[in-house]
């Protein structure tokens, strides 16, 4: 059963007092069911054709498999829109900031709004960065933030994607699809198109490439290689951004200066978009037993020979544990409340917060403060009483670990089930993309929908979904089409540190 | 410029696809040597084509046609059947797709769906369907890459094609001499002129040969067209021309020249010194094994030089 007080979005639009919004609405109701049943398959095929797959590690059978689409399109009106990325600029700004900080003079810590230890204990700490300034101060170029909705204007981050955030490969390819299967959707409305995406993601790179005199900065993207699980969209991104798709054995360093392989002999490398996690980056820094990674990265990284997007230790910014602060962090760097709140979050490791989590285990939802990809959290509700008891245990074991969130009712979209439209939950990552001079925000994002009955855990190794998302442009003057920050953000952020001319 | 491993998988993809579609042609020439001669050479057509294979050995199963057809083109456990080469050239393609359009993508992706899927040849009737498939996929993937842009990453492609297609031609018309002649017949007889026949027309070339020799048929000129003809273009000379020409402008592109345009531009110059008659004076058998063996003396410059691994 779905929750019965979620918020229905589909009954929202239907209900809007603007008619270019309640169109969508009516296409909906206006089109038979066969037909959208009929159209699904054809992009499904055509996904599978194009080989947008996925790997599920541990799954032998399904080496290869498509993450399953759905037709019907998740929609944002300009307002909301408008809204939201305001907020997904504050946010990230803030994040930028405090890694900034953090890595530097760690004045956040001193004025004591978030525990120290939590920061400089933190797994996720890189240590062999602290003191490095990256170009522009910005650790984390490319950040995935997870929203949900619970009401008509009622959004909550669930959680940040600062490390290597995948996805926007999804967002790319389901427009593509929906333009071919339902053109007339896009015929009768105004979509912001999200094919800038790679064009801001060019331009990020090549505003952080170190200057050495050369008019073309020479950018990659690094992918673990083939059977990486998002190896898919690996090449499509680099495809897209029109940059080589490299392995670690196409790298090597020498005098800390990074070369790839090529035909003609080896080639300087400026700005690694780098899709592997900080662990496996460098063997001579993080882990010697690694095969992966590029021996002495790092020390190119320090010596500012080389860019990498993202940074080494964003990971320390998206931890679970610091995400509770967020609200604290945003105001401290900006000075304003959160324009997109959090979730109410219970910190696992303070004793209150962890006897509140106990006594409420059904209801809550206790994720660990490091995992991703919906593995090895708790959806009270959904537990039998031996996974309750379990889990109870391993809570008390490590508190620290964890933390703990309501169950929310996320909103309902309409989804093609079996038996017809039935609503699905669904949850939302939109794609912010931070330059050395400003933040812009992609217009649309990976909506996620959890295709079974009553599940509220939309991610794709769990049975998840995907839709397009669209944003309807306004008549207004600020179209949100233009997928930049608004120029009072843009004067904020580009101030230069030594005064005017 | 493009990546040494990138190259490498791209080199590799081209000779995939086209031993795809040699091993396709084998098995139609086969099967025209089994059963439109005027005596059946049988057995003997299907043992020979496991031999230029490679697959001689390896091979345990009956000598029957849908079963050598199937072992030829459908086993996954015969790294050179047509299933096989199709599932690495996707394998390559998938690692530097994004050198490719995504029409070639989609191209080979296709073939592989489709191969994948088909695990028994049922009955010989079951065997032309079949190599026309591969070969259509083959002609697609070929008609997808020659729209790519020609930089770098189209010129291995090509290059691994040219090399692979020679390796093809060659091999094919060794057939040939793995075909013993039945008892009482001669050289030149009948059964003789039917058996080059069915090769020619295996690789499309009985029009060809018709087009370009007046006289019949006749193994010195099948040897001078298959060798030396450039007009024909899977003969040898048109082959090597390709890869030479490829070498040049890839060194042009990357400034330096090596060892395997060396290699390639000797082989070329002494298939210009040769004639159909002397070929077979020599030993046509001989000829190809020596040729195989220089092709891969120049796939391992070709791998040494621009850094394959």
């Amino acid at each position: 059963m779905q929750l019965s007080n979620a918020f229905d979005e589909f009954a929202a639009i239907g209900q809007a007092i603007d008619p270019r919004v309640r169109e969508i609405a009516d296409w909906l109701r206006a089109t038979p069911l066969a037909e959208l049943r009929e159209r699904q398959s054809v992009a499904e095929r055509a996904f599978r054709q194009i080989g947008i797959t996925f790997r599920v590690y541990g799954d032998d059978d399904a080496a290869e498999r498509i993450i399953p689409f759905d037709v019907i399109p998740r929609v944002f009106t300009s307002r909301e829109w408008e809204h939201l990325s305001a907020g997904l600029e504050q946010r990230v700004g803030a994040l930028n900031a405090f890694l900034a900080d953090v890595y530097g003079d760690q004045r956040i810590l001193a004025d004591r709004v978030i525990p120290a230890e939590l920061v400089l204990g933190n797994p996720q700490f890189a240590n062999c960065v602290a003191g490095i300034t990256p170009p522009g101060g910005i650790f984390a170029h490319i950040c995935g933030i997870d929203l949900v909705r619970t009401g008509p204007t009622d959004f909550h981050v669930l959680e940040d994607n600062a490390r290597t955030p995948s996805g926007a490969s999804y967002m790319l390819e389901n427009r593509e699809a929906m333009l071919r299967i339902c053109p007339e959707l896009f015929a009768s409305q105004s979509v912001c198109p999200v094919d800038s995406y790679p064009d801001l993601l060019l331009e990020a790179m090549r505003s952080v490439a170190p200057q050495r005199g050369c008019s073309e900065p020479n950018c990659v993207l690094l992918t673990p290689g083939p059977f990486n699980s998002a190896f898919y969209e690996h090449s499509f991104l680099a495809d897209s951004l029109g940059i080589e798709l490299v392995e670690p054995a196409d790298l090597e360093v020498r005098d800390d200066i990074v070369w790839m392989h090529t035909v003609a002999g080896p080639l300087r490398v400026d700005v690694i978009y780098r899709r592997i996690d900080d662990a496996y980056l460098d063997p001579l820094v993080f882990r010697a037993d690694s095969l992966l990674g590029v021996a002495g990265l790092i020390g190119a990284y320090r010596a500012g020979n080389v860019a990498l997007v993202n940074a080494p230790g964003t990971g320390v910014a998206d931890d679970k544990a610091i995400y509770s602060y967020m609200p604290e962090i945003i105001r401290y760097y900006t000075g304003q409340d959160p324009i997109i709140p959090n979730v109410e979050t219970h910190r696992c490791r303070e004793p209150g917060a962890l006897a509140y989590t106990l006594d409420r285990l059904d209801q809550l939802v206790v994720k660990p403060v490091d995992g991703s990809g919906g593995y090895g959290m708790l959806v009270g509700p959904a537990a039998s009483r031996a996974e309750l008891d379990a889990f109870r245990a391993i809570l008390l074991a490590e508190p620290h670990r964890y933390i703990a969130q309501p169950t929310l009712a996320l909103s309902t979209v309409p989804t093609l089930g079996e038996a017809g439209l039935v609503p699905r939950h669904v949850d939302f990552r939109p794609f912010v993309v931070s330059a050395a001079d400003r933040v812009s925000v992609a217009p649309g994002g990976l909506t996620r929908v959890a295709l079974r009955d009553g599940s509220l855990v939309v991610n794709s190794s769990q049975g998840g979904g995907t839709k397009d998302t669209l944003v309807l442009s306004s008549d207004h003057e600020h179209s949100p089409c233009a997928g930049q920050s608004s120029p009072a953000a843009l004067e904020k952020r580009s101030q230069p540190a030594g005064g005017r001319p | 410029v493009i990546l040494s491993r990138a190259a490498s998988s791209l080199f590799w993809m081209g000779r995939y696809v086209a031993r795809a579609e040699f091993t396709a042609d084998l098995v139609e020439a086969t099967l025209r040597l089994d059963t439109l001669a005027v005596r059946p050479a049988g057995q003997e057509a299907w043992t020979s084509a496991l031999a230029v294979t490679g697959m001689g050995v390896t091979y345990s199963g009956r000598i029957e046609p849908a079963e050598v057809s199937r072992y030829l083109l459908l086993a996954p456990d015969n790294p050179n059947s047509s299933y096989s080469c199709i599932d690495s050239a996707r394998s390559n393609a998938r690692a530097v797709r994004a050198a490719l359009s995504r029409e070639a993508s989609l191209a080979i992706n296709q073939s592989w769906i489709r191969l994948q899927s088909r695990r028994e040849v049922c009955g010989v009737e079951d065997i032309p369907k079949l190599v026309d498939e591969i070969k259509g996929s083959a002609r697609g993937f070929e008609g997808a890459t020659n729209r790519l842009l020609r930089n770098e990453a189209q010129f291995f492609l090509a290059l691994g094609a040219a090399i692979e297609r020679a390796n093809g031609t060659a091999r094919l018309l060794d057939v040939k001499y793995h075909l013993l002649l039945p008892g009482g017949e001669r050289v030149g007889g009948t059964v003789d002129r039917d058996q080059w026949t069915g090769l020619l027309r295996a690789v499309s070339a009985l029009a060809a040969y018709r087009w370009l020799y007046r006289e019949g048929l006749k193994p010195s000129l099948v040897a001078e067209l298959l060798v030396l003809r450039d007009e024909f273009p899977r003969s040898l000379m048109a082959c090597l021309e390709q890869t030479v020409g490829l070498l040049n402008r890839i060194s042009c592109r990357i400034g330096r020249e090596s060892e395997a345009d060396r290699i390639a531009t000797r082989l070329l110059e002494e298939l210009r010194n040769t004639s159909g008659p002397k070929l077979i004076r020599g030993g046509l058998h001989e000829f190809i094994v020596r040729f195989l063996g220089d092709l891969t003396k120049l796939n391992g410059a070709i791998s040494a030089q621009f850094g394959f691994r």
